[in-house]
């Protein structure tokens, strides 16, 4: 929460609001205005990358509910996203369930799903916690391979089109505001939940629990809440990539994907929405522009184009490392630092001054 | 009885490389903390190595191992002093992500240099079956885990008789006890460091050896969690003796159950060892609980 000199609130609903400055609403509506008016310009390859964006947000937000907002490690994201797909993929395949509810139910169940996994974070903490989690999500991992009563094994689960009123929704286009729209109410919801009692106790869990359970948080229930919470988003990310792709298997949700979500909050920024969704838009975003980059050397270098899928992970390691070294509170403070330096522009005194 | 003997071989052998991997994670564990997920990236580049020296150079075998050895502990002084050590006391989180972008990038470089297709080099353990009974057992696989032993049992001399190995030690216990005795952090970190490169490098070559040299190698870094997890995380002869459980279980169940649970059985038993003994077989009872 950051106080700027020059404004003044006189009413306690305008100082606890959301986005209490009007430089702050003007850029969230320009913002607004962008995502709006973007499908109509885009072309199919950038509306299916802003579809995957959109998407990694609900899950990078969910994750850093946990993670950055709680301290707690997971390394099992990809597990709780595989629940949410094989989950509403299923309920719609055998029961017949129309997309919507199917993608409702998958969430509360990867929420259930959640807190099972999150049991051990009652006992074990940092390190252990995460070798936990690595375990959970080995565990679902073969699950999902080899209970093929259950989820056909390593064959496809293939959906029939997600349809509102007669309309296919898996296009890019068209599935754009579906994913646009999860993402806004994810990152509401989660803003939201912070200034709230439950989310006060997560904070309050990750920067001293100890004290935390002094002045009356239930440790275990903030923590379980925490892991539900999470995962409810988590299968909400799996969901929709889910009717997307309209295809689910397991590929899609190994430890990669876990480790993913990690570097997202990690190069965004621990503990802040919108370093989620910068996060979710560089690392998506970062194979793309390699790819790209390949292909516009594959001329006076063939060979390079070989190399690519090396290159993407190479490269993926280097930013995680470099962003832990040079920025680690990630793009969320870079962005921060731009905003100071042109907030009393062209005057520079407060530059560097200002944190969070 | 025979598929039993081939099972327990093959077993131990594959135990006693998670045991080098296991011990090279307990080395920098114990000395700084860190949680290392490049542990299966450096015997990855202990397979290549080999490979390079060998077959692609031409060295003879004796002379490949030392100068793999060589290389890849210099890669890891390396790692030490431009990733780890600026990171020095930031959260666990940070440590946890920057050993997998590290692992990241070595995979990356080893793919990009070396192709993701399996190589053939001529093995230098001997090839070929021994029988035993009505047991055919790989000769690879049985020569192999003598060789993990003694370079455990060096490791585990190294650690109670050395100047560095009870520096080491005495870091573990208190780091600011051990400044102030004037004691190196930094040189400690970077012999922990080259340790667990050379224990890994000669978990990699046998593995080159016995499985051949292929990029998934590096998939044995994340069975090194359930080994420590059972030996206890600061403990050498944990790690030996949670990698031989842990080997063995996987040959067991995949030779007698199968349904691929054999990949699955080392996380059960890392979750039932996290709920009841967290610090392990031979771990220090001291844990950070809730």
């Amino acid at each position: 929460m950051s106080y700027e000199c020059g404004v003044f609130h006189t009413r306690y609903r305008s100082d606890m609001g959301l986005r209490p400055r009007p430089v702050q609403r003007v850029r969230l509506a320009l913002f607004a205005v962008a995502v709006l008016v973007f499908p109509f310009f885009a072309s199919p390859y950038w509306l299916d990358l802003a579809n995957q964006v959109a998407i990694a947000t609900v899950g990078a937000i969910g994750l850093n509910i946990l993670v950055g907002y709680t301290g707690q490690i997971s390394l099992g994201h990809g597990a709780f996203m595989a629940v949410g797909a094989y989950a509403a993929g299923l309920l719609t395949l055998n029961l017949g369930l129309p997309w919507g509810v199917s993608i409702v139910l998958a969430c509360f169940l990867t929420a259930a799903v959640g807190i099972f996994f999150g049991l051990p974070s009652l006992r074990l903490k940092g390190l252990y916690l995460a070798i936990a989690t690595l375990a959970a999500q080995e565990i679902v991992q073969w699950a999902m391979v080899n209970w093929t009563a259950l989820t056909g094994g390593t064959e496809a689960i293939v959906l029939p089109a997600p349809r509102l009123f007669g309309l296919r929704l898996n296009s890019a286009f068209n599935f754009y505001w579906i994913a646009v729209l999860a993402a806004a109410a994810t990152a509401l919801f989660t803003a939201n939940l912070f200034r709230s009692r439950a989310g006060r106790a997560f904070v309050a869990v990750r920067d001293q629990d100890i004290a935390a359970s002094v002045i009356g948080v239930d440790i275990f229930r903030t923590k379980l809440l925490a892991f539900a919470t999470s995962s409810f988003f988590a299968g909400l990310a799996g969901a929709l990539i889910a009717f997307y792709r309209s295809i689910v298997t397991w590929e899609r949700f190994t430890l990669e994907i876990s480790i993913v979500y990690l570097a997202m909050i990690i190069v965004g920024g621990l503990g802040t929405i919108r370093g989620s969704l910068f996060g979710a838009a560089l690392i998506t975003l970062l194979p793309a522009f390699i790819t790209n980059a390949g292909r516009a050397l594959q001329e006076t270098a063939p060979h390079v184009a070989g190399l690519l899928p090396y290159a993407q992970q190479a490269v993926f390691g280097l930013v995680i490392i470099l962003f832990l070294i040079f920025e680690p509170k990630g793009l969320s403070k870079l962005w921060g630092n731009v905003k100071d330096y042109f907030h009393v522009w062209p005057f520079a005194y407060r530059r560097g001054s200002h944190g969070e | 009885m025979a598929d039993f003997l081939q099972l327990t071989v093959s077993g131990l052998s594959t135990g006693m490389i998670y045991a080098l991997a296991a011990a090279g994670f307990v080395v920098i564990y114990k000395a700084s903390d860190v949680i290392n997920f490049t542990q299966g990236d450096l015997l990855l580049l202990g397979t290549y190595l080999i490979f390079f020296a060998v077959a692609q150079i031409g060295l003879p075998w004796s002379l490949g191992v030392l100068v793999t050895i060589l290389l890849a502990v210099a890669a890891a002084l390396a790692i030490e002093r431009l990733v780890l050590r600026p990171l020095i006391g930031e959260p666990i989180i940070s440590m946890i992500m920057v050993t997998i972008g590290l692992s990241s990038i070595l995979r990356g470089l080893v793919n990009a240099i070396w192709g993701p297709s399996p190589r053939a080099f001529e093995s230098f353990l001997p090839a070929g079956t021994v029988e035993i009974g009505p047991a055919l057992l790989s000769a690879g696989r049985l020569v192999s885990i003598p060789i993990a032993l003694a370079v455990l049992a060096a490791l585990w001399l190294f650690f109670r008789h050395t100047r560095d190995g009870i520096a080491m030690r005495a870091i573990a216990d208190d780091q600011q006890a051990a400044l102030s005795m004037g004691i190196s952090i930094p040189r400690v970190f970077g012999v922990a460091w080259g340790l667990a490169a050379a224990s890994a490098a000669i978990g990699g070559m046998m593995l080159g050896n016995i499985v051949g040299v292929t990029p998934n190698v590096a998939a044995i870094g994340l069975h090194v969690f359930p080994v420590v997890i059972l030996g206890g995380l600061d403990s050498i002869r944990g790690a030996v003796v949670g990698g031989a459980v842990i080997g063995l279980l996987e040959a067991y169940t995949g030779g007698y159950v199968g349904h691929g649970l054999n990949l699955v059985v080392p996380y059960v038993v890392l979750i039932l060892v996290l709920m009841v003994r967290p610090y392990g077989l031979f771990g220090k009872e001291i844990i950070e609980r809730v």
